[in-house]
């Protein structure tokens, strides 16, 4: 019997047009990344990020004074700091924000943070409409979907796809060029902004000596969710804190980098605080709603904290050939690919999907387009052990454990292992491959044979390098 | 004489693909190295530390680690294998410092062949004719753990009649993963074919990689397909005269 899991990956692997699309927006980005690190245009990336790494570990390992740092910052400003633990205190304190000032609707930026607590699913029980306003978070909202990729949410839809999903819940004819897509989006987002009471973003990060909320876009939306709605509310992991502003510098040429191939997306901005007296521009009051979920249980393992490095840029799940093969809706939380295989199973613990982990060749091209340097196949390889560890009772496992056992038993005795091997190789059958196994059909039902046939062909046996060897030895000295 | 080497074979050339080890034995002779292989050896413990069995991973490795003891140098046809050694056995032996000083004091001592023959016995060129085009497999473990990119190359280069064609994808994964070709065969499957698709297109008679695992997954895809095209280990490569 085939888990669910299995048969959502079959079927992803199954359509050939979601095999297209993914591989062809990934392979994109991937191209588009490897142009702005060539060492002609960024020369000192390697020593970026070395400096990102650095700063991070100094960061999480200090992050009880930074964060009081910033909200003292973001209270001098004028802002205030929210506390959450979860999910369920930042839609108390939304929904209560929202009932105190009158409000209806919110406009919202691109924001895994959200995601990862179902925001607007939640918002919208207590009778709030939220409505994404970045293009592609737009789509898949209307589409009813999760995002497909921590960058760019609906990389899986083409634009007949999307065509077709502005048609059915817009109304409008269906149109299927990118440019009048957007212009479709555009009209109807621009009135959203203008009626929204509040505007909800995420944050790229959080400047801890100066309580500044930074954000990095390409559409312009999240700057007009800041200042068109006379209340911002921002939405983001304990985890985002740089500690000065000048350590952007740093990150900055990075993320665009490492996401889209950008030097520096079309929008950076920087919040801090809202409109002050002489000000044109921006709210009349500013939260900075600082979430835990599950972060603080990371920070305590001293081995896996720097998970929490992770500044969200995608690369790993475009270079991910996994990723690129099973797509991002067969990841069991909103985080995909390699970065969502080793928080996933830490933020929901270790038995909610025990496959994760072991879902990765171990290839290592995550870790190398990681611009925080955060070593995602050693993390898997803790994983796998501990998850082995907790299902240690599990029947599945216990045989697993029991067929390592005896395995580990042979290779310490060269004999026995020997004399296993020439009993393979007779099963086998020698050269020809025609040995007992062709002719008998339930050991090729054997579990990890029959999964290795189903894909490939076995090599042909022989006999084995020490028999080889041996004969040779003996025929040297003769 | 330039000295002694032992061989460590991997399990997966002495038990699927001896002839890799035997190429590499003939090469090392003929460049003037003398070869013995240590009998008692097994496997690295790979298998175990990779699929979560960190306990049954310790003890193939000790029993590695006693067997290669006093080697002056250990020579091994296989990225991975090395890595798992020089590098994961760090994070194996975390809490056991003795076996943790033992692996250490192997480690530097532990070299994948290609790289042996490139800064231990300084040689390039080792005399190797072979009339075919090939393409050179990056093996992941070889690549982004060793940081092996260009020694292979520089090898092939200098086999008299070999040509060398540059695949699109050479930095991409095989889909082996050792019992992930077996946890995921589909995805590991398709994987597989993407790659292949890449080799097949430069038209080469072999692909040749420094590890035989990677080989194994990638002959049995190109088996699968009825595909005209080869695989080779650098050694073998570098064996032929």
């Amino acid at each position: 019997m085939a888990a669910l899991y299995q048969i959502n990956i079959r079927k992803a692997l199954a359509d050939a047009r979601l095999q297209s699309a993914i591989y062809a927006s990934t392979g994109r980005l991937m191209d588009h990344r490897r142009h702005a690190m060539a060492p002609d245009a960024l020369p000192d990336y390697q020593e970026l990020r070395t400096q990102a790494n650095l700063i991070k570990k100094h960061t999480i390992e200090n992050l009880d004074h930074y964060l009081e740092q910033f909200e003292v910052q973001v209270a001098a400003h004028g802002g205030k700091v929210v506390w959450a633990k979860d999910g369920g205190e930042v839609v108390e304190f939304l929904g209560e924000l929202a009932k105190e000032k009158g409000a209806r609707l919110i406009v919202k930026s691109k924001s895994m943070t959200t995601e990862e607590i179902d925001l607007n699913e939640r918002l919208g029980h207590q009778h709030l409409e939220t409505v994404e306003t970045d293009l592609g978070e737009y789509i898949i909202q209307l589409a009813g979907e999760r995002p497909y990729h921590i960058v760019a949410p609906a990389l899986h839809l083409t634009r007949y796809e999307v065509a077709e999903i502005f048609t059915r819940h817009l109304g409008v004819e269906n149109e299927t060029a990118p440019e009048k897509l957007t212009k479709i989006a555009r009209a109807t987002l621009r009135q959203k902004f203008l009626a929204a009471d509040i505007g909800v973003t995420g944050a790229n990060f959080l400047v801890a000596d100066s309580g500044a909320v930074v954000l990095v876009e390409n559409e312009g939306n999240a700057r007009m969710s800041t200042t068109a709605p006379r209340i911002h509310v921002a939405v983001a992991g304990i985890e985002k804190l740089v500690p000065r502003a000048q350590d952007l510098a740093v990150f900055l040429k990075l993320l665009g980098r490492s996401a889209t191939g950008q030097p520096l997306t079309v929008y950076t901005s920087f919040l801090s605080g809202p409109r002050r007296g002489e000000e044109i521009d921006g709210p009349d009051e500013f939260y900075v709603v600082l979430l835990d979920n599950g972060r603080t249980r990371v920070l305590a393992d001293r081995d896996k904290r720097q998970s929490l490095y992770c500044i969200r840029c995608g690369a790993c799940l475009n270079h991910c050939p996994v990723y690129r093969k099973i797509g991002g809706h067969n990841y069991p939380w909103v985080y995909s690919g390699p970065i969502g295989a080793i928080i996933s199973p830490q933020f929901m613990g270790l038995t909610h999907d025990p496959w994760l982990p072991f879902a990765s060749s171990l290839c290592g091209a995550c870790a190398e387009v990681c611009p925080v340097k955060i070593d995602i196949p050693r993390l898997l390889l803790e994983l796998r052990s501990e998850v082995v560890k907790a299902e240690e009772r599990q029947p599945g496992r216990r045989l697993e454990r029991l067929a390592f056992r005896a395995w580990a038993w042979v290779m310490r005795h060269p004999r026995i292992y020997e004399m296993l091997g020439l009993a393979a190789g007779a099963l086998m059958g020698e050269g020809d491959g025609k040995g007992w196994l062709s002719r008998a059909p339930a050991l090729m039902n054997w579990g990890p044979l029959r999964a290795w046939l189903s894909q490939r062909d076995l090599p042909p046996a022989g006999r084995s390098f020490r028999q080889l060897w041996r004969v040779r030895s003996a025929r040297v000295k003769s | 004489m330039a000295g002694r080497v032992s061989l460590f074979v991997t399990c997966i050339v002495d038990q699927l693909f001896p002839r890799v080890g035997l190429a590499m034995a003939e090469v090392l002779e003929r460049v003037g190295w003398e070869v013995d292989f240590p009998e008692a050896q097994t496997c690295c413990g790979q298998p175990a530390f990779n699929s979560g069995y960190r306990d049954e991973a310790r003890q193939v490795a000790r029993h590695f680690l006693r067997v290669f003891r006093d080697a002056e140098y250990v020579v091994v046809p296989s990225g991975s294998c090395t890595a798992m050694i020089t590098h994961h056995y760090e994070d194996l032996f975390r809490k056991e410092p003795e076996w943790l000083e033992e692996a250490r004091r192997l480690a530097p001592r532990v070299w994948e062949f290609s790289r042996f023959l490139l800064e231990v016995a300084r040689l390039e060129d080792v005399g190797a004719r072979f009339d075919a085009v090939v393409t050179y497999h990056d093996s992941c473990h070889a690549l982004r753990e060793l940081n092996i990119r260009e020694g292979p190359r520089r090898l092939l280069a200098k086999v008299r009649g070999l040509e060398v064609r540059e695949m699109g994808k050479t930095e991409e994964c095989c889909g082996f993963g050792g019992t992930f070709s077996v946890k995921f065969p589909e995805v590991s499957g398709g994987m597989a074919r993407t790659k292949i698709e890449s080799i097949v297109e430069t038209g080469a008679d072999y692909v040749v990689s420094i590890d035989s695992s990677c080989l194994m997954q990638i002959q049995g895809v190109l088996a699968r397909a009825g595909l005209p095209v080869g695989t080779m280990h650098l050694a073998e490569v570098l064996a032929r005269q």
